[in-house]
C-alpha cells in the first residue's frame, strides 16, 4: 500500500457523487468527461469551496479538522477562468517566479504588466504559477491548457511533470484525452455525476 | 420674529403653477398631466395628515406615542432599504440586516444629539426627537441602500476574483475587504457631496426652512452644522453595519462565498 496523500470518501452534493478515491504523492488523477457532468463541481468540493457531504482527508487529516482557508492553502484549486484582484500581475505574487515563467514561455516583463493587458493564455499560465507559489501538497487544476497553443501546452505539461516527480498530487480536469493519457497516473471518467477511476 | 403664516389663498395661488403645468402638458401632448396632478394631490394629503398627526403628538407629549411614531418611521426606512437592491438575501436577509443597521445607527446618533447637544426638556420631547429621527433616517436610508446594493451586486460580479483568493487560502474577510471598503465609501458619497456643497451650491433644506420661518440665519446655520455632523456619522455607521452584515450572510463557517444565498 503506497503512502496516502489525498483520500476522498463518499463526497457528494445533490447533483453529483458519491465520489471515492485515494491518491498518493506524485499521483495525477486526470479526469475527462462531457461538459456539465460535474467535473468543476468535484474540484470545488475537494477545495471546500462548495458545500458538500462526505469526507476529504489530507495526510489522514480531515478537512473539517482545520479552517476553510487553512485547508485551501494546502489543497489549492485553480479555476478554468482565472480570477485577479489587483491591477498588476506582479502584485499577485509574494516572490516573482521568474524562472518558472520563462519555462512556460512567458515574456520576461510579464510581472510588470497590467492583468487586463494579458491574453487569456498568459493569465492561465500565470494562474498556475500563482497556485504553485505556496508549494501546496495537492493541486486541483481545471482545464489548465484550454487557451494554450501546442507549444505552450507542452511547456506547461513539462512543468507539471517536474512537480509530480517532486511529489505533488494533482487532480486534473481536461477536455483533451491525449493530455489525460500523458499526465495521468490514474484516469477518471465523469459522466452524469458518476466518476469511474481506472489505474 | 414670528413666522409669516400662510393662508389657504397663498397655497391656492402657488397651486396655479401645477394647473399651468397640467395645461402645458395637455397642450404639448407631454402626457404628464395626470402624474403631476396625482403626485401633487398625494403630496398635499400626505403632508397635511403628517402635520395634524405631529400637532397631536406634540400636544400629548407622551413617550409611548413618540416611540411609536419613531418606530413607524424606522420601519418604512427599513422596508425601503431592503427592497432597493435588485439582489435579495435568502430568508428575508435584506430586511433583518436593514433593521439592525437602521435601529443601531438611528438610536445611537439621535440619542447622542438629544442628550448632549440639543438637550430639550424632556430629552425625548417629540418636537425635537421626531424631526431629528426623520432627518437621520433619511440619510441612513440613502447610505445603507447604496452600500447594500453595492455589496450584493459586487459580490456577484467579483466572484472570480474573490474565489481565486479563497482558493489560495485567503480568508473571506481579507478577500472581501476591498468590497467592504468600496461599499462604505459609496454609501458616504451623498453626505460628502451634501457637506461640500452646503451653502455654496445649495442652501440645505432645514436651514432654508428655519430662515423662512423667521429664525436668525446664524442660529439656523448652527443647527444645520450639528445636523450635518449627525448625518455624516450616521451615514458611515449605517453603511458599515449593513455592508458588514451583508457580507457575513454571504459566507459560512468554512469561509466560502455563498452566492446561493442570493436571489435576484
Amino acid at each position: 500500500m503506497p503512502f496516502e496523500r489525498l483520500r476522498v470518501i463518499a463526497l457528494r452534493t445533490l447533483h453529483a457523487g458519491p465520489f471515492e478515491f485515494v491518491l498518493a504523492p506524485g499521483d495525477c488523477l486526470a479526469i475527462t468527461g462531457p461538459s456539465g457532468a460535474g467535473k468543476s463541481l468535484l474540484l470545488r468540493m475537494i477545495a471546500d469551496l462548495d458545500p458538500h457531504e462526505g469526507e476529504i482527508l489530507l495526510d489522514c487529516r480531515s478537512s473539517v479538522s482545520m479552517s476553510g482557508p487553512e485547508w485551501r492553502s494546502k489543497v489549492v484549486y485553480s479555476a478554468a477562468e482565472s480570477g485577479w484582484w489587483l491591477d498588476r500581475v506582479g502584485e499577485h505574487f509574494r516572490e516573482r517566479p521568474v524562472q518558472l515563467a520563462a519555462q512556460l514561455g512567458l515574456r520576461p516583463d510579464i510581472f510588470e504588466q497590467a492583468v487586463a493587458s494579458c491574453s487569456t493564455g498568459e493569465r492561465q499560465r500565470l494562474a498556475l504559477l500563482r497556485a504553485l507559489e505556496p508549494q501546496p501538497p495537492v493541486l486541483l487544476l481545471d482545464e489548465p491548457t484550454g487557451a494554450l497553443d501546442p507549444d505552450g501546452k507542452a511547456q506547461l505539461e513539462a512543468l507539471l511533470e517536474t512537480q509530480l516527480a517532486a511529489g505533488l498530487t494533482l487532480v486534473l480536469v481536461t477536455h483533451d484525452p491525449a493530455q489525460a493519457t500523458r499526465l495521468g497516473t490514474l484516469r477518471g471518467h465523469l459522466t452524469a455525476g458518476r466518476l469511474i477511476v481506472s489505474g | 420674529m414670528t413666522p409669516i403664516s400662510l393662508g389657504p389663498l397663498d397655497l391656492a395661488l402657488t397651486a396655479s403653477l401645477i394647473v399651468a403645468e397640467a395645461a402645458l402638458s395637455l397642450l404639448l401632448g407631454l402626457g404628464i398631466h395626470k402624474q403631476v396632478t396625482i403626485a401633487a394631490a398625494r403630496m398635499v394629503v400626505q403632508l397635511l395628515l403628517v402635520g395634524y398627526a405631529l400637532r397631536l403628538i406634540f400636544a400629548l407629549t407622551s413617550p409611548a406615542l413618540t416611540l411609536l411614531a419613531v418606530a413607524l418611521m424606522a420601519i418604512v426606512a427599513v422596508r425601503e432599504i431592503a427592497v432597493r437592491p435588485e439582489q435579495r438575501l435568502a430568508r428575508a436577509g435584506n430586511y433583518t440586516i436593514s433593521l439592525a443597521a437602521v435601529t443601531a445607527t438611528t438610536a445611537l446618533t439621535a440619542i447622542l444629539a438629544l442628550v448632549t447637544a440639543i438637550r430639550p426638556q424632556p430629552w425625548w420631547s417629540p418636537q425635537y426627537a421626531i424631526p431629528l429621527v426623520g432627518i437621520v433616517l433619511g440619510s441612513v436610508l440613502n447610505s445603507a441602500s447604496l452600500a447594500l446594493d453595492h455589496v450584493l451586486d459586487a459580490a456577484r460580479q467579483r466572484r472570480p476574483a474573490i474565489e481565486a483568493q479563497l482558493a489560495l487560502g485567503v480568508s473571506f474577510a481579507a478577500a472581501t475587504r476591498p468590497l467592504l471598503r468600496s461599499a462604505i465609501r459609496r454609501g458616504t458619497l451623498p453626505i460628502i457631496n451634501q457637506m461640500s456643497a452646503a451653502g455654496l451650491i445649495t442652501l440645505p433644506g432645514i436651514m432654508t426652512g428655519q430662515i423662512l420661518a423667521g429664525l436668525d440665519p446664524v442660529e439656523a446655520v448652527k443647527y444645520q452644522i450639528l445636523l450635518m455632523f449627525l448625518l455624516a456619522g450616521s451615514s458611515v455607521l449605517a453603511g458599515a453595519i449593513i455592508a458588514y452584515l451583508a457580507l457575513r450572510r454571504l459566507t459560512d463557517e468554512r469561509d466560502r462565498l455563498r452566492l446561493d444565498r442570493l436571489m435576484s
